[in-house]
Parts: C-alpha cells; structure tokens; sequence
C-alpha cells in the first residue's frame, strides 16, 4: 500500500470531508436528517391508525368493484383541452366503484364517500387516470390536515365513534372539516353507485390551443338520484350498494355525463374544501356507459393505481398541493398492498360463497 | 492528435463527466421524490423518467466505447488486491448504472403504469401487469440506488486519493489527460494537477480502470 507515510494531512482531511458533505447532502434529500417531511409512510401511517391494519388491500377505500365500459366522447371537449379521450370518438374504461374506509369488509351502511375512479385509454396510448367523490368538497385542503383528521377521528373501541375530546379541539382549529361535516349531514346520501354524481374533487389545468383554463369536472349520473335512510343506516345490509349495483347492471347499462366546469375569475382553485357557486361555463363533453362489474379478483381494476395525476396531455395539475399529495400517498399505499399480495373482497367473498350453495 | 497511453479516449470521459452529472444528480432526485408529499413530488417524478432512460442510453453507448477503447494500464506499485478492487468496483458501477434504470422501467411495467418520458411519449412495458413484481423490483431499486451511492462515494474518495496523495496520474487519466513531453517545452503539464481542478472530480461516478 504504497500510499505516503505519514499521510499528508490536508488532503486526506479534504476528501473526507468531501465524501460527509456528500453523504450528508444525501441523507438530507432522502430525509433522514434535518426537518421533518411528510412522506408517503406518515399518511399510510395515519390511515392504518384510525382504521386498523388491512394488509394487502388500500390503504383507503378498500373496499372495492370493478366494473369496464366506454367513454363516448362528443368532441366539444377539445375547447378546453387537447387531451385525446375528450376528442369526438368512443374509448374503453376501466373502473371502480368503493365506499371509504381502510377496511375492505366494511358495511356499507356509513355516511361516507362513494367513490368512482376510472381509467381512460385512448389508441395513441395516451391515459387519464381520476379518482372521484360523490361530494363536491373534500374535507380537508393539505395532507397534514388529512393526517390530523385521520388521527382525530379514530372510532373510539368502546362507542364506536370518534373521542369527542379529540374531536372538539379539532374541529374549532379545521373550521373546514365541520362545514365538511355539515355538508354531509345535510346532503343526500346516495343509495346506489349509479345515481351518485362524482366529482373530481381537485382542479386541474386544461389547456387548448395555447389557452389554459382551470376546470374541475363532474359525471353527472341519468338516474334519478335517490337517497338512504341515514337514520336507519345500521340495518342496511352489509355490501348493499355493491349488490345493487351488480344487479342493476345485470339488467341493463348505467350512463353518466362528463360536464367539465371552467373556473371563473375569483374561484378557488387550490383548495378542494371550497365549492365552486353560481353558473360557470360548463361543458358536457360525452357519455360514460357502464356495461359489466367484475369482482376484484376477476377485475382490471385492483391492481391499479388511479392515481388522479396520470393526465393526458392537455390535462395538467393545478396549484392544489392535495394533488402530489394524493399521487405520493396512493404510490405508498399501493407499493406497500403490491407487497403484501392481494386478499379476497367483499363483493368476491360473497360471489363464491353464493356460487357454492 | 494520438492519445497519451496513460489517458482514457477524450469521448469517453466526456461521457464520464457528463454522467457524473446525471446519475448524481439521479440519486438526489430519487431519493428526494419519495421523500415528500409536497409539490416537488410530481416534479421531480416527471424529470425522473426521461433522465433514466438517458441515462440508459448513455451507458449502452460508453460500454462498447470503454471496451473498444480500453483504459491506461494503473501504476505499477498498486498492491493486487488494490488492483481486484479497482477492477471489481468499475464492473459494479457500470453494473448499477445499467440496472437501474431497466429496474425502474420494468418496475413500472409490472405496476401497470405507462412508461411516459414527456406527456406524449411513452415507452413499451418490459414486463408483464404483475404486482408481486413490482414490489420485489420496487425494493430493489431502492436498495441498489443506496449502494450505487456508496459505491459512488469510494469511487471518488480513491479518485482523490489517486489525485491528492499519490499524485501518480490515475485522476489526469480521466480529467485533463497527461501531455508529450515533447508537445511541451513546459513543465505545466507534468505537474500534479492543482487541487481546485482536481475538486471538479467530487461528481465523479464511474471511470474506469
């Protein structure tokens, strides 16, 4: 080792403090040291809290159908965005209908979100990838809120609801989360997925001919929107809307219009806790038909990510930080299911039961 | 002009410096992304991709360049086991800058995802829909990004110590490369490089022995 005896002090002394700086810098972009970050495991961390482990299915809105059919675009779409899927034709669909929740075997007897994500492929492989509401406001409007919810609202083992005094507290600090609340004490719960409006929750930016413009959009459903008894929600069979919907579609397709919504000037764009009010220019760029459901395990739909910023081009993100916060949450939940391997869903269990009698 | 046979082909250590720059760079951004749940997330995911695959293109080009160009022979008073770990750490760079990105895009492949550079172009999937791949080539990626760091970071700390200390022409090889005598009536170019040239070595990733 015929390095110099003694070692030349300065610069071995440079190198290694090279070689820290580096490794330093390193572990401070991976953030192992310096300020806390929320990640991707604080929100997975957060949801497992409030809802208990459910390994191998996501980490919210886990219980899940899958269904398949098209978009039939009309083209009055492309005013607002270059994306393929909104010009004139028909494209296939991959879909889920879930309730919310980390709990894949959850009743859906709960005055909780109904949820539609949805995946659009076009034939020049473009994608657009949404998960949607059934409400036009989210409760919280960034991912540390969401956290502070979910652990707020942890059911309490003995009565089942949330510690009131967790939630007191709670509530008076996120004024946004009581009109949430408010919100969906007042409006009607839909009693089944098909006529359930589903909302894209964030704004995003549509571009056009060198023109963006930021648009929230919505499916507006041509069944009559009808509600549960919220006051007689504990005897409601367990996967009642899922059974609803697989006999609905077994006697007949179910349609929603894409109405695309353009912001106007003073509307909030990046905060989903805010509701849009009054006329906007709203634009119905085509039909979304239902033909089938699937059971998860036979399905397209579990073993995917709709994670709402896959966007075609023409599609952008808005200035809502919820938007990266949901791509990097939905990432974790779903590396972390894809390594625990699948279980068996609610709708599933059922069918083959059902199939052995 | 001929090249000085203790000196690496002038291209190829363009394409050494050049990714330097981007697998560092690579490095950070990866671990940086995942990191965080705020707006940079999206960002940096976008630059990612497209920076991987180049990265990819530019090791598929520099292999056959380094094999068909070859590297000056090292100093002839390096122990043999110092000589196994030069050779054993330019096969494990050149190893890792290969299979990482190829992880990251079979990785996406199996997770299902479109393998998108910009909005518009996307590359074919090299695996099937499978998640118990993903997760498997998920893991690996992390795992390999953090050894290729470390591997990176003895690369350059023996860079220097070739430059610094030793002072026997391994660094020049890949930096400025050595001069004729007879080009230079000068003594400039046989003296050791100062330090602050020497410095530009800390993006050093792989070179080549």
């Amino acid at each position: 080792m015929p390095l110099p005896r003694p070692l030349p002090l300065a610069p071995a002394a440079l190198i290694g403090a090279i070689a820290l700086l580096l490794a330093g810098a390193f572990a401070w972009a991976a953030g192992w040291i310096g300020a806390r970050r929320i990640d991707g495991g604080d929100v997975i961390a957060s949801l497992d809290y409030n809802g208990g482990k459910h390994p191998g299915y996501r980490r919210a809105h886990a219980k899940g159908l899958c269904f398949s059919g098209s978009f039939h675009a009309n083209g009055a779409g492309s005013a607002l965005s270059s994306a393929s899927a909104l010009r004139a034709g028909e494209y296939p669909v991959i879909g889920r209908f879930s309730v919310a929740g980390g709990n894949p075997l959850a009743t859906d007897g709960r005055n909780v979100f109904h949820s539609m994500a949805l995946l659009l492929r076009t034939p020049d492989g473009q994608e657009w990838r949404m998960a949607m509401d059934h409400t036009p406001i989210f409760p919280v409007a960034d991912i540390a809120s969401f956290i502070a919810l979910q652990r707020a609202t942890k059911p309490d083992p003995r009565t089942g609801k949330p510690d009131p005094a967790l939630m007191k507290p709670f509530l008076a600090a996120h004024p946004e989360v009581k009109a949430f609340q408010d919100y969906m004490a007042r409006a009607t719960l839909p009693d089944s997925f098909a006529n359930a409006t589903y909302y894209s929750i964030n704004a995003f930016r549509f571009t056009a001919k060198g023109q963006t413009r930021l648009v929230r959009w919505q499916f507006d459903p041509e069944a009559p929107l009808s509600g549960l008894d919220k006051k007689d929600l504990d005897a409601l069979p367990r996967d009642y809307l899922f059974r609803e919907i697989i006999a609905r579609t077994a006697k007949g397709s179910s349609r929603w219009h894409l109405k695309l919504v353009v912001a106007n000037p003073g509307d909030i764009t990046d905060n989903a806790t805010v509701a849009w009010t009054g006329p906007h220019r709203t634009i119905d760029a085509g039909i979304l038909t239902l033909t089938a459901v699937q059971p998860e395990e036979a399905g397209a739909c579990r073993d995917l990510n709709f994670d709402p910023t896959i966007l075609p081009p023409g599609i952008g993100l808005s200035d809502d930080p919820m938007l990266a916060a949901r791509s990097k949450a939905y990432s974790s939940s779903f590396t972390r299911r894809a390594g625990e391997g699948a279980g068996p869903s609610a709708a599933g269990a059922d069918f083959s039961k059902e199939a052995e009698q | 002009m001929t090249r000085h046979p203790d000196d690496f082909h002038p291209l190829l250590r363009l394409v050494h410096w050049l990714m330097a720059a981007m697998v560092l760079a690579m490095l950070f951004i990866g671990v940086g992304m995942v990191s965080t749940t705020g707006p940079l997330y999206p960002a940096l995911l976008a630059l990612h991709r497209p920076v991987g695959i180049a990265i990819l293109i530019l090791v598929l080009i520099r292999l056959p360049l380094r094999l068909i160009t070859g590297a000056p022979p090292l100093p002839d008073d390096l122990s043999p086991l110092q000589r196994q770990a030069a050779k054993a750490s330019h096969v494990l760079l050149y190893a890792g800058m290969i299979a990482m990105p190829l992880i990251g895009w079979a990785m996406l492949s199996a997770g299902g995802y479109r393998i998108t550079l910009t909005k518009a172009l996307a590359l074919p999937p090299i695996l099937p829909h499978d998640l118990a791949l993903y997760a498997l080539l998920r893991e690996a990626h992390t795992a390999i990004a953090v050894l290729l760091f470390a591997l990176i970071l003895a690369h350059l700390s023996a860079a220097l110590m070739h430059g610094l200390i030793r002072r026997d022409g391994v660094l020049r090889s890949m930096t400025t490369g050595h001069r004729y005598r007879a080009d230079t009536p000068d003594a400039v170019g046989h003296a050791p490089a100062p330090i602050a040239k020497d410095l530009d070595a800390r993006y050093s990733t792989a070179d080549d022995a």
